[in-house]
């Protein structure tokens, strides 16, 4: 029978804030810098509310659907505890209280929308934001979340996540995709950061909060935490030092954005395999992830053509992608009790494979789905004039600096 | 009397400034701007994109002296504002009709 461990708790209460600090200050702050600067509120305001929205959505129904004993053969969980009716404070989730694990999970949903944001910012309605966050949450986080941890078709088939590889990143990289195919390119499609300092400080602050994204995903104060713990640095630091050198052999000077976005992309390839790899693995994740993303980035984006503002495809898509197909080849047994291809388990690749291309198909066509609807209803885009102004004039009538 | 118009880097202003004090040039008009000069501006790049920034920040000074304190004033200019690199900025002058001082209605040089 499984005992409270306050130790467990305790960590896992300060995981979940930390996880809470990766959103808003830490996204809000990434990607405001990176807007321009009549749209810096705007983005930041994207981030908060997806936030709140999700707080709401999760304790009312989203954490019972996608956590729920497992119903219709693995697709969605049984909402008995809608309402957060029946959940008492004596109730365990394994060591901890069952009310920690539900704001725990809630933190991984509300950074999950918010990251889509990077994608759509300087031409989104925010009116349609926010129907799309409550939309999104509901139908594509809940279910994917429930395939793969509330044991659902995919964790039942086998598939490695540890903390949110397919069901955080490859998810919204592959949605923010979706969304942006509708939205169209910005009038001005570039990247010029009007505060790379807010950026570097919201990049900073994931990094910190990723320690309880990944370290708390072990879900005790435990050996295996610790490995998560380290891995998630070092996969961060070594992405940002090759990122760093992909930008002296392209360009002779090494960038702060380049750094940065190394760094995010680390975090993200390291995710779902934190707990599942060894501390060489999350080197050599590191290191090729900023391979994965910076072509992506730099090729793949300019080729096909779409308006990816910050982005979120090409650094939490492709890394995610990176991260979710290494767990399958680097999954030490004598880590995470589970083996991938390099220690003779072929297979774990297969079900990676399938995992992540189950989770895109899915994410993509029901955020197409999502986005025409809101499209179709409201309207997702602002009016020429609006983005031309910027969005924090047009829509809320407030700006970011005074000066 | 001349005016002359001085556009400078930004980093420059509190020398250059301070250069025209010694020198006895105390009226000034500083303005924040932005512009390009024949090399169509700098280039910036940004996760692996080449962006071209031709609108770069300056400051503008104005100055109305006699004509006998302009070459002086220009000298000062040149010698602080310069660094050398490109973008060190243009110096305009022109023919100043007349000057007038709202305060007390004087004209002329007396006002200036």
């Amino acid at each position: 029978m499984d005992v409270l461990n306050s130790g467990d708790t305790a960590w896992m209460l300060i995981s979940t804030a930390l996880v809470l600090l990766m959103t808003v200050p830490g996204v809000a702050l990434f990607y405001g810098g990176l807007t321009k600067k009549a749209n810096v509120l705007n983005t930041m305001f994207m981030s908060l509310i997806a936030f709140s929205i999700t707080s709401i959505i999760w304790v009312l129904y989203g954490y019972q659907f996608a956590f729920g004993a497992d119903m219709l053969g693995g697709i969605i969980g049984n909402p008995a505890n809608l309402l957060f009716s029946g959940i008492g404070v004596d109730q365990l989730s394994g060591t901890i209280p069952e009310t920690v694990f539900i704001a725990f999970q809630l933190t991984f949903a509300a950074i999950t929308v918010a990251l889509i944001s990077g994608a759509v910012v300087e031409r989104m309605k925010f009116s349609s934001w926010m129907v799309f966050v409550i939309a999104w949450v509901s139908l594509v986080y809940v279910p994917i979340a429930h395939w793969v941890w509330g044991g659902g078709f995919l964790s039942a088939l086998g598939a490695l996540d540890f903390a949110g590889g397919t069901v955080v990143h490859v998810n919204c990289g592959v949605a923010a995709l979706a969304l942006i195919l509708l939205l169209g390119k910005r009038k001005e499609v570039k990247l010029l950061p009007h505060n790379l300092g807010y950026s570097v400080i919201g990049a900073a602050l994931l990094w910190f909060g990723w320690f309880g994204f990944n370290a708390g995903s072990a879900l005790a104060a435990d050996g295996l935490a610790g490995q998560a713990f380290i891995n998630t640095n070092t996969a961060a630091a070594a992405a940002m030092i090759s990122w760093v050198i992909i930008d002296y052999l392209k360009t002779g000077k090494p960038t702060v954005l380049g750094a940065i976005t190394g760094a995010v992309a680390g975090l993200v390839a390291i995710t779902p395999a934190a707990g599942f790899v060894t501390v060489q693995a999350a080197v050599i994740i590191g290191l090729l992830t900023s391979v994965v993303s910076y072509l992506s980035i730099s090729y793949l984006k300019p080729k096909l053509g779409y308006d990816d503002a910050l982005d979120v495809f090409g650094v939490h898509g492709m890394s995610g992608l990176w991260g979710a197909l290494a767990t399958g080849l680097f999954a030490a047994p004598f880590i995470g009790e589970a083996s991938g291809l390099f220690y003779g388990n072929p297979e774990q690749l297969l079900i990676q494979i399938i995992a992540i291309v189950v989770v895109a198909v899915y994410s993509f066509v029901v955020t197409l789905i999502i986005g025409k609807i809101i499209d179709m209803v409201m309207g997702l885009r602002v009016e020429d004039k609006e983005e031309i102004e910027g969005l924090d004039i047009s829509l809320h009538e407030e700006t970011g600096y005074r000066i | 009397m001349k005016e002359i118009v001085a556009i400078i880097r930004p980093n420059k202003l509190d020398e250059v400034k301070d250069a025209l004090e010694e020198t006895g040039c105390h009226g000034i008009t500083v303005t924040e701007v932005k512009g390009r000069g024949r090399q169509l501006g700098i280039t910036e790049s940004y996760r692996g994109s080449d962006y071209r920034i031709d609108m770069l920040p300056k400051t503008r000074l104005e100055i109305v002296v006699e004509d006998e304190d302009m070459e002086n004033v220009i000298k000062t200019i040149v010698e602080t504002a310069q660094t050398g690199d490109i973008g060190d900025g243009k110096i305009f002058i022109s023919t100043v009709d007349d000057v007038v001082r709202i305060r007390t209605g004087e004209r002329g040089e007396e006002a200036v």
